[in-house]
């Protein structure tokens, strides 16, 4: 059950986009480990320019760890990461370029308690860009009134629901004008009533061309936005497909067994 | 026996200045004690053996004497090292070392009671290691530890009274001159009770006031 689907490759990719497009974000061989686990198994995969992939997996299989590697949030072992154009290593120059590249919204949103709504989204853009605070503010402005939160920019996190938090985390890493966004389960932390309002967002932000690699159970975004599904477990990616082929005739055993879990209850 | 507070009430003036001289050396004393925990945190977050463990190692010193033995090797050592300071700046050295050390501690606590994903998400959105420790971790970490800190920064303040043993000016010296003027022991040791009552007090007070601004965000 270990073997790995043979068209899998990067040609499905190819197809769908010009070939000389140079891929946004490139994995080669990435392996990684912590202590004796074996996380990350030998990743190899690429996202053009545009693309959305949805990452699924049982919990454990590695695809928060493999979405962390790409911002260096997690060193790799072995293999080589590229993002824009820039070589992932472990100095402070490599991992500030591709940080400035790359945009990420957590689960737990993580937005700044002491700050209000507004500085938490003017503080990098004027630490790391180097951008005036009336630059800041307006681009900070523009990227609220997008997640239809522009009213509450004088607020404390901590005044916000939920969902509202968790537009505001996708509205500050914006801020930083990424090519590309990692979402790592930002529904998952959300009560049920709340994750419509952001997967709204996160259509929309797919829809204007974002470059984004999400990792979640919402299937149904999946079906919607995603150009390819990725389907990984024990640290391997196994399946890698277009989502309405992932979904209605999944390839490896593996998968189906997922998708008759998680699919069970919808 | 006969009560006379005559002669405490005609000691008021020196009273009043011991008083003052307490609270100058407690928050003298607070504001190096709040510098040296917030640099011993950031000195241990570096993660170098050396310094590291030159920080623990003063932390564990500390903690482990006595504070009036800390302040006599002050007031004789500095000396010897030949560095003069009068007993006044040598006692907010002291006080400010001692608390500085306990501070070191609490403020430790702090910083680790921070979510990981705070530290996280400052990273991914480009802010280098100590930007984030400074801008993102630092005051919920303050915030979080506020009251232990506040309650060690009482107990320094009264502390000071041991500064008296290298003749700082303070509140228990002036204390001290007017009993031996006066032999009237219990009616200067009550006035000096009260007086350090009102003292402490007031410190809390003033704290929770300083708390209040700095943390003024709302709690989750």
């Amino acid at each position: 059950m270990r073997e790995i689907d043979v068209t899998r490759t990067h040609d499905s990719a190819s197809r769908a986009f010009p070939k000389e497009a140079a891929p946004m974000i490139e994995m080669r061989q990435v392996e990684k480990f912590y202590g004796p686990f074996h996380a990350l198994k030998g990743i190899d995969f690429s996202v053009t320019k545009g693309e959305k992939i949805v990452l699924c997996g049982p919990s454990g299989s590695g695809k928060s760890t493999l979405i962390r590697c790409i911002n260096h949030l997690e060193p790799i072992a072995s293999g080589e990461i590229v993002v824009a154009g820039h070589r992932l290593s472990d100095s402070q120059d490599a991992v500030d370029a591709v940080r400035r590249e790359v945009g990420m919204v957590f689960q737990q949103f993580n937005l700044f308690p002491h700050k209000t709504v507004l500085e938490n989204c003017i503080l990098a853009p004027m630490r790391v860009r180097k951008l005036s605070r009336a630059e800041a503010e307006e681009t900070a402005r523009k990227y609220l009134e997008r997640v239809r939160i522009g009213d509450q920019a004088a607020k404390y996190p901590a005044q916000l629901s939920g969902g509202q938090q968790q537009r505001v985390a996708i509205a500050r890493a914006l801020c930083m004008e990424p090519k590309a966004m990692l979402f790592d389960e930002p529904t998952s932390a959300l009560d049920p009533e709340m994750v419509k309002e952001v997967l709204d967002t996160m259509v929309s932000l797919a829809r204007d061309g974002m470059t984004m690699i999400c990792v979640t159970h919402e299937m149904g975004f999946a079906r919607q936005v995603a150009d390819r599904v990725i389907f990984m477990a024990d640290g391997e990616i196994v399946e890698e497909n277009a989502p309405d082929a992932f979904f209605s005739n999944p390839r490896h055993e593996r998968s189906r067994a997922f998708l008759g879990e998680i699919l069970a209850h919808h | 026996m006969t009560l006379d507070f005559s002669v405490v009430a005609d000691a008021w003036k020196s009273l009043l200045f011991g008083a003052l001289g307490t609270l100058f050396l407690a928050f003298s004393g607070m504001v190096i004690a709040m510098v040296v925990g917030v640099t011993g945190v950031v000195i241990l977050r570096m993660q170098m053996r050396i310094p590291s463990l030159l920080v623990t190692l003063f932390v564990e010193i500390i903690r482990n004497t006595p504070f009036l033995v800390q302040i006599f090797f002050l007031f004789f050592a500095l000396p010897l090292a030949g560095v003069r300071l009068n007993p006044t700046v040598t006692a907010i050295l002291a006080l400010g070392l001692n608390g500085g050390a306990y501070a070191i501690e609490i403020i430790r606590g702090g910083v680790e009671s921070i979510p990981k994903g705070q530290t996280e998400a400052g990273l991914a959105l480009g802010l280098h290691k100590h930007e984030v420790f400074r801008l993102i971790v630092l005051i919920p970490a303050l915030r979080a530890i506020y009251p232990s800190l506040a309650s060690q920064f009482i107990l320094l303040t009264l502390t000071t009274a041991i500064c008296t043993s290298i003749s700082a000016y303070e509140l228990t010296s002036v204390g001290q001159r007017i009993e031996a003027e006066t032999f009237r022991s219990f009616e200067v040791y009550f006035t000096l009770t009260s007086i350090y009552l009102v003292i402490s007090l007031v410190t809390m007070w003033l704290l929770a006031a300083l708390g209040r601004w700095a943390f003024s965000y709302p709690q989750r």
